[in-house]
């Protein structure tokens, strides 16, 4: 679904990424994890159209990418709602900017916002939400575009930890039903390894793919409190190793 | 930004409605206080009740004049408005122009407005159009500065999800970028306001006919200063109603600005 071809991206004499080669299946979970400034954001950024290589190229469902698609649906570390709008309106821009028929999507904004604990809340503004909610609306509002292809750039990062596990398992939750292929950005290990099929772990300055880890735990995966313990502490323990190993010579310099 | 975090919704209207009329008791008792304590002639200073009395002697002919200066104040604002924020979003939509035209509208707005008063005179005569063209001028530049504010104020996680989604140039400045604007827009409105009241009022002080600059012209002309007074105190109370009549349309159109800022 996703190919990235040698990519590079420099920031005048800067280099963020250097040579990236990568292949995202279709349906396939990838977890991008690296330590701040190794590039990951960026990376995503070129797969999302929203910036472009210096050198190589990115190509979503064979073709290369160049602007942002509308396949692609993209969700932030911030949840970038419109502060104006309700949750529902706000679920519905992207249908309203694809011009779309809105009273059929309006359907499905309302089974989306269900299914994510949000029935109630439709006519609410944002800021009377708290951050997992108001995180849990840009979600939706990701998952009405039917997009084939989510890009994620650490979204639940600024939330509290019981917060972002339960947004993790909803975020497993909506892959295992939709099999929507989906491209991860965060520096969370416990996250990487509860959602990801497979772990592309970053080094910094220029940012290159260290190594790519399989995580071969069966689903769903849940925190900690049930089967596959081992594994789970398997795969930990070798990111932990391949990221704590990254960084080195930095401290020293 | 809310002071008003004390408790009950009772406490709260107390605090709106009685606090601002006990200010205002307290300054009329002062003003009150000191004519007569220091026994000031009313033609420097005349105290409260010489000005309630002048009104009082000739009250259809003062709120005649109000009402003169009210509508030549609602039309230029009208239009400063509408000028205003067309010209913003044509300035805002292109670098180009607005490189080319800035200068001059801070360099137009620099003149002093009253030195363009006797220009009006010889252009347009007497009447309400040189008035009407003074509040114009006095009141538009803070409306097209504040919207352009806005305008350039998105936030950039607004701007990538526009982007994101592919929205047009002309999605992304209606759906996201005006709206954004709109609580700048209230401040240079809450601005223009005032100074709408003083262009008209300049314009009837330079060119007199009617409204209650011309009313004050002619007090001083006739030694009436209670009357000077009474039209002062009328111009205040219009500003006061014209300026919380902005502030409560403000709340209504943008409720979602109070909560984030």
């Amino acid at each position: 679904m996703i190919s990235i071809d040698g990519v590079s991206r420099s920031f005048g004499p800067v280099q963020a990424l250097k040579d990236i080669r990568l292949e995202v299946a279709d349906g396939e979970f990838l977890t991008l994890i690296g330590r701040s400034g190794c590039g990951k954001s960026t990376l995503l950024r070129l797969i999302g159209g929203l910036d472009r290589p210096t050198g190589g190229r990115v190509l979503v469902d064979g073709e290369e990418v160049r602007k942002p698609r509308r396949d692609v649906a993209v969700n932030f570390q911030k949840p970038a709602l419109l502060p104006w709008r309700s949750v529902l309106e706000n679920v519905m821009l992207p249908v309203e900017i694809f011009k779309w028929d809105r009273a059929k999507s309006r359907e499905h904004a309302q089974y989306l916002l269900e299914t994510t604990g949000l029935t109630g809340f439709a006519k609410r503004l944002p800021h009377e939400l708290s951050g997992g909610m108001q995180q849990r609306v840009a979600l939706c509002r990701t998952l009405i575009q039917r997009p084939k292809v989510m890009l994620m750039d650490e979204p639940f990062s600024a939330l509290d930890a019981l917060t972002r596990e339960e947004l993790s398992l909803e975020l497993q939750r909506i892959h295992m039903e939709t099999g929507t292929t989906i491209v991860f950005v965060t520096h969370s290990i416990q996250e990487a390894v509860l959602l990801a099929d497979r772990v592309a772990v970053l080094s910094a300055r220029p940012g290159r793919v260290k190594q790519v880890v399989d995580i071969k735990i069966p689903r769903p995966r849940s925190f900690g409190h049930n089967a596959h313990l081992e594994e789970v502490a398997k795969a930990s323990a070798e990111l932990h190793q391949l990221l704590l190993s990254d960084h080195m010579p930095d401290v020293a310099a | 930004m809310t002071d008003n975090t004390a408790g009950t919704p009772l406490s709260r209207a107390w605090a709106n409605a009685a606090l601002p009329a006990l200010g205002a008791i307290i300054v009329i008792g002062l003003w009150w206080g000191l004519t007569a304590a220091l026994d000031v002639d009313p033609f420097y200073v005349p105290s409260p009740p010489d000005v309630v009395q002048s009104f009082l002697r000739t009250p259809e002919f003062l709120l005649t004049e109000t009402w003169t200066t009210l509508q030549r104040v609602l039309i230029g604002f009208g239009i400063a408005v509408v000028l205003g924020l067309v010209i913003a979003v044509v300035l805002a939509a292109s670098r180009t122009v607005e490189r080319m035209t800035m200068p001059m509208l801070a360099a137009l707005n620099a003149v002093p407005k009253v030195a363009l008063a006797p220009l009006l005179l010889v252009w347009m005569g007497f009447g309400d159009s040189p008035k009407i063209v003074m509040v114009v001028l006095v009141s538009f530049f803070p409306i097209i500065v504040s919207t352009m504010a806005g305008l350039s104020s998105t936030p950039s996680d607004l701007r990538e999800l526009a982007r994101s989604l592919s929205a047009s140039w002309w999605q992304t400045f209606v759906k996201v970028r005006l709206k954004w604007a709109l609580p700048q827009v209230f401040v240079g409105l809450k601005v223009a306001t005032p100074l709408a009241i003083i262009g008209a009022v300049i314009g009837e002080v330079v060119n007199p006919d009617h409204g209650l600059g011309s009313v004050i012209v002619g007090s001083g002309a006739s030694s009436d200063t209670p009357q000077a007074f009474a039209a002062l105190v009328l111009l205040a109370i219009v500003g006061v109603v014209l300026f919380y009549l902005m502030a409560a349309i403000e709340r209504i159109a943008v409720p979602w600005a109070r909560a984030i800022s």
